[in-house]
């Protein structure tokens, strides 16, 4: 049966048959008339932010968090042009999100209206796909077209811009089962062909590794455990992005922690040394080929991605699989168990043994202190502290502290994690935290950030409180923007150009101010007490942890570099590991 | 620092520098896109070439099939064969493209282009121009007793050479539409 609605019901009415229970947003004079229809009903929450660009990234937390697509609304003009920030942020890092934004009445378009901005046009190269909805006949059936268009294939963020009197007309609804059928339908199956000559060179393979990413992790839970699975049935060695740490646990055994410019040096040499790689759901970006011409240079490549414009992008590979993660592996199972097949077993050892002399190296040791929080220090705490939590979520800001909580916390399964990879977006984590813990009430749910960082959207202080989220900001607070510090030491002759803050709040205080939980912390000795005291606080606390001031984050690869010229803190002993494994350290 | 063996000052470590000095010929490819006919899509194609840095030689777009509301873009460009390959797979997913043709690589496109060439002279240079014309098959569309405006189809090439015949007998503007292509054959 049709019914007639105006199109701000339809809004709401859309949202609720595409299963959306949240939507995080900041009303306007564009989006009044929706924002009168959620005041009308029960069905959808909707969480206040306290600014559009934290609306972006809480819905990113949620979608990362949940596996479903983040929704957000938001005004016209200065509401659409701050969520920019956040879409570009989901689009790097393929978030599925919904973003609704007001619009001036059809009317006024292009006469410069108040709150009038091109949005897009601005938003155009920051959405997988963008529409501009001027007859509120078709809008519903373009709100389905957009959670069809985030979810499916490589996800991404779109956004639906609603001029003020389309949501005012009337016209008739149609709901999902009615809407338009969608010729945008990615291929999920990879070429049965390719998959066979994958499954080929894993029996062949001497020294293979596995290079995982956020597809896997995008392509569902399933996904994760076909991975597992194929980690067990091969024995091989596995490493991970950024993006898709979770995927394989932290404590498997065949584990090598995260690659790339910050990752470990055995997973870095083991990329470098291998004779097969196999990429699955990860983009060769350029934090983890580092110098293109010297990336893996001996080695056989395959790549399984969604997204056909990933493959042969920045590395050329020798065997492409275009198809989703998840129905990829499936395959690859079916045919590894039904031929009988076996690995390489006199190979593989060795190139396990080689493995562990690189493991040996040991290169995430750093010099403890007695007086003063070493970062490092304060994040094996928190690790030791939390990781037999049943329900742990960490998100990270951007720069030193989130490449330490990359190194040194533990991930056993997907979506546990939330980091802004693609973009870097400092003043993601906190947001991010709010997100998830709107979709999961009862975790544990801790943004591990960097004081300067963190200030870029306090101003979610307020949302945490106001709707009672216990989201615990552990600020690693070293007033610097340690990352940028460590470059400058390192490329720029020590000229420490703008990298520290002459005036930070009192961050106790500052929580006291939006009736929250402070806790300042400077002795490694209280540091156990106090973090145990912030995890038992039934509240948002924000933890000021402050830390070692001129520590750099280590190992790196410096940009432009191969991953066998990775440089090592200062206590680590390489001796062995030239001796042994013959790589070039330098 | 003992391990630290990059040049203190140096800031020649860009993380961006990365294209690699080695790189493939470049190569001419003409793409057919089979667009929704829908506003904003001729922006979600210029603005992918400009964000990601290729080539546009030359660019139509045109309405082909009015019920089906689909347009085709005939996009001349250049770029390395690896490049080539990146821009047909972006525009194939952009989520209004339903279709990217590499007529190049299909097989000898018919490539056709429409060209207006303005000539104005006098005495010798006037007939001269004229009688090129003839032999390029080019009409004369408006003329008036010190100019003509000839009206030529054909391909960039032979428009090209058309423009360089006219330029020394007093070429004074061209407006050019652009490629046209269709692969040969049934198909």
């Amino acid at each position: 049966m049709k019914r007639q609605m105006t199109g701000a019901k339809m809004v709401v009415q859309a949202l609720k048959d595409q299963g959306v229970d949240t939507v995080f947003g900041y009303p306007g004079g564009a989006v009044l008339p929706i924002y009168d229809e959620i005041f009308l009903q029960n069905d959808i929450r909707h969480i206040l932010v306290r600014h559009e660009q934290g609306a972006v990234h809480a819905a990113e937390g949620y979608a990362r968090s949940t596996g479903k697509p983040g929704v957000v609304l938001v005004t016209s003009g200065p509401g659409a042009t701050n969520a920019v920030t956040g879409l570009t942020d989901a689009l790097m890092d393929s978030i599925p999100l919904v973003v609704l934004t007001g619009q001036v009445p059809t009317f006024m378009i292009g006469t410069d209206g108040f709150q009038e901005a091109d949005t897009v046009g601005i938003t155009r190269p920051c959405t997988k796909h963008n529409w501009l909805v001027k007859d509120t006949a078709r809008l519903a059936d373009t709100i389905h077209q957009a959670f069809h268009v985030a979810k499916s294939g490589r996800p991404g963020p779109v956004l639906v811009d609603i001029p003020k009197d389309v949501q005012f007309a009337t016209a008739y609804y149609v709901a999902p089962a009615q809407a338009k059928t969608s010729h945008y339908q990615p291929r999920l199956k990879g070429d049965q062909d390719a998959i066979k000559a994958l499954v080929e060179m894993i029996e062949s393979a001497e020294r293979p590794v596995f290079y995982t990413g956020g597809g896997v992790i995008n392509s569902g839970p399933a996904a994760s455990q076909l991975l597992r699975e194929l980690v067990e049935a091969t024995g091989f060695p596995i490493t991970s992005t950024l993006m898709g740490l979770g995927a394989y646990p932290a404590s498997g055994k065949n584990w090598l922690g995260m690659l790339g410019m910050h990752g470990l040096y055995e997973a870095n040499l083991a990329m470098h040394g291998c004779d097969l790689m196999i990429n699955i759901g990860a983009r060769f970006d350029d934090r983890i080929t580092g110098r293109l011409q010297d990336f893996s240079p001996n080695s056989r490549k395959a790549h399984i991605d969604i997204d056909p414009s990933s493959i042969n992008k920045v590395i050329h590979v020798d065997v492409p699989i275009i198809g989703d993660v998840g129905h990829v592996l499936e395959d690859v199972l079916r045919l590894w168990k039904a031929g009988g097949r076996k690995t390489n077993a006199a190979a593989l050892s060795k190139w396990w043994a080689r493995i562990e002399e690189w493991r040996k190296v040991d290169c995430l040791k750093y010099r403890p202190d007695q007086k003063t929080i070493k970062p490092q220090y304060a994040l094996q705490r928190l690790e030791a502290l939390t990781k037999d939590h049943p329900s742990r979520y960490i998100c990270t800001e951007v720069g030193q502290h989130q490449m330490w909580a990359a190194q040194y916390l533990g991930f056993d399964d997907p979506n546990r994690w939330m980091t802004s990879g693609g973009l870097g977006t400092m003043g993601y984590g906190f947001p991010a935290s709010i997100g998830v813990q709107v979709a999961h009430p009862d975790a544990l749910v801790i943004n591990v950030a960097g004081e300067a960082s963190w200030l870029m959207n306090m101003q979610e202080m307020g949302t945490a409180v106001q709707y009672r989220l216990p989201v615990k900001q552990f600020i690693l607070n070293n007033e610097r923007l340690g990352m940028v510090r460590q470059w400058q030491e390192l490329l720029h002759g020590e000229r420490y150009s703008h990298s520290w803050s002459e005036s930070l709040p009192d961050f106790v205080k500052l929580a006291e101010a939006f009736g929250a939980k402070g806790i300042l912390c400077k002795d490694p000795a209280d540091l156990d007490d106090a973090i145990m005291e912030m995890l038992e606080y039934d509240g948002p606390v924000i933890f000021d942890c402050l830390v070692e001031k001129h520590e750099n984050c280590f190992p790196m690869i410096p940009s432009g570099e191969p991953h066998n010229k990775m440089i090592l803190g200062e206590n680590v002993d390489t001796k062995n590991a030239i001796k042994s494994g013959g790589a070039v350290l330098v | 620092m003992t391990e630290l063996k990059i040049k203190k000052g140096s800031s020649k470590h860009s993380a961006y520098d990365l294209r690699d000095p080695n790189a493939a010929a470049e190569e001419r490819h003409t793409l057919a896109v089979l667009v929704e006919n829908e506003p904003g899509v001729l922006a979600r194609v210029i603005g992918l070439f400009s964000g990601r840095g290729y080539n546009i030689e030359s660019l139509t777009v045109a309405e082909v099939d009015h019920t089906g509301h689909r347009s085709r873009i005939t996009i001349v460009t250049t770029g390395t064969p690896a490049v080539i390959d990146q821009i047909k797979a972006q525009l194939g997913r952009i989520v209004v493209v339903y279709d990217v043709h590499d007529l190049t690589v299909e097989g000898h496109a018919v490539e056709r282009e429409l060209a207006l060439f303005k000539v104005a002279g006098q005495g010798n240079d006037r007939i001269e121009a004229l009688r090129l014309a003839e032999i390029f098959r080019a009409n004369v569309v408006d003329s008036t007793l010190e100019s003509f405006i000839f009206e030529m189809t054909g391909t960039p090439g032979k428009i090209d050479a058309f423009a360089e015949l006219m330029r020394p007998l007093g070429l004074v503007e061209v407006a050019r539409t652009g490629v046209a292509a269709l692969s040969r054959g049934a198909e």
